[in-house]
């Protein structure tokens, strides 16, 4: 298989950076990442991009909109056992 | 009360609230309610629109309860839900226009303007947790609603691509390209901010 350029390696970048890939295709876009230092770093930065992405819990939701929900949940489940038992 | 529900795996509280123990139902609502209220304000980006999506997710899921199948996870089911109701808000935010998600899209990467720099250290190190949210929010925010929710669903929801793909009503490709768009986009916005300073190594190659 011929090298990659930098616009083909960065079309598969998902692929490479998905661990379920098959290792045929991870070695050729391996020796393109070994040999390109700029593809090197994008494909660090964009590791270190998920990562903080994942990294982040979420904000919990404000209190009296927690309240609110609960109440609407709560309304909800009374009219639906009316409903049952009626 | 004498169990604790949080020992309660997703399948059996489904299960319980299904059979009508409603504690089972609101212990699904507290442990989901506030990834799908940031993923109401990721897709919205209205605080308004979030605040109704969050409630109006949970009380459709509550109503149509009996016709889970369990054939999915609930919170795929949920976040399905509220993925829709919060593209609603969003065509209505927009007028008449409809949000084209189903729109080819060019898959080359020039438009992307590439910034190669390594980062400084670790940013979790280097701001605070409410810095990197606001940092981390705002590069989410200044994606278009298309690569937007896409990268919502897959980076942060941790959905797969078909679930992605099933949820928008998109296909498999196109959920791809824009997950790379989206994540090269997010990589160049975060790039800017957390090089380290003065050292733009390959600027000039």
């Amino acid at each position: 298989m011929s090298l990659l350029t930098c616009k083909q390696f960065l079309q598969e970048l998902n692929d490479y950076l998905d661990p379920s890939i098959d290792p045929e295709t991870k070695r050729h876009l391996e020796s393109h990442v070994s040999q390109c230092p700029n593809c090197f770093v994008v494909v660090d930065t964009t590791l270190k991009t998920l990562k903080v992405y994942k990294g982040m819990e979420p904000q919990p939701v404000p209190e009296d909109l927690r309240n609110r929900l609960w109440a609407a949940v709560e309304r909800k489940m009374e009219a639906k056992k009316k409903k049952v038992q009626s | 009360m004498s169990t604790t529900p949080t020992t309660f795996d997703e399948a059996s509280l489904v299960a319980k609230a299904q059979a009508g123990d409603t504690s089972a139902f609101s212990e699904l609502v507290s442990r989901y309610q506030n990834k799908i209220y940031r993923l109401a304000k990721h897709i919205t980006q209205n605080d308004e629109d979030a605040e109704d999506v969050l409630q109006e997710a949970f009380l459709k899921a509550y109503e149509h309860l009996d016709g889970f199948q369990g054939n999915s996870k609930f919170y795929t089911w949920i976040v399905r839900i509220a993925v829709n109701e919060s593209l609603m808000k969003l065509r209505k935010r927009r007028g008449d226009r409809t949000v084209p998600l189903d729109e080819p899209l060019d898959t080359g990467e020039e438009t992307v303007k590439r910034e190669i720099a390594v980062w400084e250290g670790n940013p979790e190190d280097q701001y605070s947790q409410e810095e990197m949210r606001e940092i981390l929010d705002e590069a989410v925010q200044s994606l278009k609603p298309d690569f937007r929710t896409v990268f919502v669903l897959r980076d942060i929801e941790e959905l797969s691509t078909e679930e992605t793909a099933e949820t928008l009503g998109i296909s498999i490709p196109a959920v791809k390209s824009r997950l790379l768009r989206a994540r090269l986009a997010l990589r160049e916005k975060l790039t800017r901010k957390f090089k380290r300073k003065g050292e733009d190594v390959f600027a000039n190659l």
